[in-house]
């Protein structure tokens, strides 16, 4: 048995589901492994909070009614969650200063109904403030560092999720996806990240950023355990007033679905200048594997594509401006000390509890929310946010899914995009547009440029998580490049 | 289009941020670029588009006016900065 503690580690979320269903380890012996692995690793700074002794004592519980011949679906199964869900009795930041000592009163939908299908909570994971962020350098808890190249940024805002899975800390983790902050990050570490349709998983309990835009989903290592997570987490919530009430797809019964005759379409533009040659030959042995197993690569157009980014940077900080509006200083969060009036206690603590990211797009938000400016930017925007979804809408009335790069180029360094905000927004290029058109994503890993991770994405239409993640799959049947670990964490 | 610091003063006036003398500066220049960035959009032709409201073009969803929640006054507030008497504290609004 002690043996094979020392690999637990390495088996994905089906593996160790099998191997917990057939007695080979207990959830107590796994969470241990993991939790001494985590309190091990003092490079990455990917967790705000480690929750050790509540993980173990549930783990206990999982046993026992495992026992009982009463596991649930992820019964004494580990995940992690980033710091933007809430948990009940259980610290969530944010990521930010001002909510440094925020204690949950309750839990997300997402942790209740991961909880109630026997999950284990291992802790909280570092992220962008606010989700605020492409590299997780905004977190005021420090940036989160790439286990691949620990000079590199994991990518963000789930950079935290991201380089746990990648580690080998944690075999799951839920994240949130508002331009790219799940996809981008999984691109950054080797991991798989899927981003539901907007309105697929409840938002309830979730620190809202952009809520037209916000959508909760899961980094993990195989398409396979992101479709394990995706059947518990996604459905009907009524306390989320945006979550949609659409049957289900068949996330994990459907992996199997062939490669046959599938319609993949192909964006010219995902290939043009921006994108580093060597990802770019990545992605497209990605795609040639496909079409080796009978997908079909077809040309599609999305002739706005240009305008996401500039259009993304209008409708986010402008949700994102009223979102924050409720950090005042009054009912929870960080307050400045000896404020003169309400004015000064509004601005002083919220100047001091925001980081500069934050303040900069709530400013952006607010200016284009303004008066004299609203028909400018935030009704423009909107206008070619419709442009944009009707281009992909065309697309899907021609393939079932389009396949290209997650990232113009693979984790690039800390501190070296901090100081240009524009450089650091194009870092989204490829994965806004699924946000903006409400579309779900899944980036897989493809292969590495100097050792270091590049992604596959594939977008579906509206609710076809199924197919996409029934393509990633097959995709991961063909190659190993998931397999591969950062060798200071085998 | 590039902000002025009276511009970024007032932006900031409105969203109830104090913004640090010394960083001021690199506020503008920052705000300034994002703005100048996002103005490509005015070059769209979106003549007779219809904004959107909804990715998914839903409407939103209305559910009966009932009381659901119970009563967490003491727990939730266990996360306020200043309370009294079940009251959140604020520095004298009236003189």
């Amino acid at each position: 048995m002690a043996g094979q503690d020392q690999s637990l580690h390495l088996l994905s979320l089906a593996d160790l589901a099998k191997g917990l269903s057939s007695g080979d380890f207990s959830s107590r012996e796994l969470v241990e492994h993991l939790l001494s692995r985590i309190d091990g690793d003092k490079s990455l700074n990917a967790f705000i909070s480690v929750t050790a002794d509540e993980a173990l004592r549930v783990a206990g519980e999982c046993d026992e009614s495992r026992s009982k011949g009463e596991a649930a679906a992820l019964c004494g199964l580990p995940v992690v969650y980033k710091d933007i869900f809430c948990t009940k009795g259980v610290l969530t930041t944010c990521g930010s200063r001002i909510l440094e000592n925020f204690v949950s009163p309750y839990d997300a939908t997402v942790v209740e109904r991961l909880s109630a299908a026997g999950a284990v909570m291992l802790g909280k994971t570092n992220m962008d403030e606010f989700a605020m962020g492409s590299s997780n350098e905004t977190s005021y808890f420090g940036p989160v560092r790439n286990p691949w190249d620990t000079d590199c940024a994991p990518g963000g805002s789930s950079g935290g999720s991201a380089a746990a899975v990648a580690a080998r800390l944690s075999p799951a983790a839920t994240g949130t996806d508002t331009g790219g902050s799940i996809r981008q990050p999984a691109a950054l570490t080797n991991t798989v990240g899927l981003k539901p349709t907007y309105g697929r998983v409840s938002r309830y309990g979730m620190i809202a950023f952009a809520s037209s835009l916000d959508q909760a989903g899961v980094i993990t290592r195989t398409a396979e355990d992101a479709a394990m997570l995706l059947a518990v987490m996604a459905g009907f919530d009524e306390r989320d007033s945006t979550c949609l009430d659409h049957p289900l797809g068949d996330y994990v019964g459907g992996l199997n679905a062939s490669l046959k005759g599938r319609k993949v379409g192909i964006v010219q533009q995902h290939f043009d200048e921006g994108l580093d040659e060597q990802c770019a030959a990545r992605v497209k042995d990605a795609l040639k594997a496909l079409e080796q197993q009978g997908a079909e690569l077809i040309d599609v157009d999305l002739p706005n594509l240009d305008l996401s980014v500039p259009t993304y940077y209008v409708v986010a900080p402008a949700e994102c401006s009223s979102n924050m509006s409720r950090f005042d200083g009054v009912r929870f969060g960080h307050r400045a000390k000896d404020a003169e009036d309400l004015f000064d206690l509004y601005c002083r603590s919220r100047g001091e509890g925001f980081g500069a990211e934050v303040k900069r797009r709530i400013m952006t938000g607010t200016y284009v929310l303004s008066a004299g400016y609203y028909d400018a930017y935030y009704l423009k925007a909107q206008k070619v946010r419709q442009l944009i979804s009707q281009d992909f809408n065309n697309a899907f009335e021609k393939v079932d899914v389009i396949a290209g790069p997650t990232t113009p180029t693979p984790a690039f360094k800390l501190g070296e995009k901090t100081d240009d905000p524009v450089t650091m927004y194009l870092n989204d290029i490829y994965t806004i547009g699924a946000n903006l058109a409400g579309l779900p994503g899944i980036s897989v890993p493809c292969g590495f440029v100097n050792d270091l991770p590049v992604g596959l994405q594939l977008v579906g239409p509206h609710f076809a998580e199924e197919s996409i993640l029934a393509c990633a799959h097959q995709y991961q049947q063909l190659t190993d490049w998931h397999m591969h670990c950062p060798e200071a964490y085998r | 289009v590039s902000l002025s610091k009276q511009q970024v003063q007032h932006i900031a006036t409105l969203a109830r941020l104090q913004l640090a003398e010394d960083q001021f500066d690199d506020v503008v220049a920052k705000l300034s670029s994002i703005v100048d960035f996002v103005d490509q959009l005015q070059q769209a032709p979106t003549d007779d588009v219809i904004p959107m409201a909804h990715p998914l073009n839903q409407a939103q969803r209305l559910r009966p006016d009932a009381v659901t929640e119970c009563d967490e006054r003491d727990v939730i507030q266990g996360n306020a900065p200043a309370v009294s008497d079940g009251f959140y504290l604020v520095p004298k609004v009236i003189e």
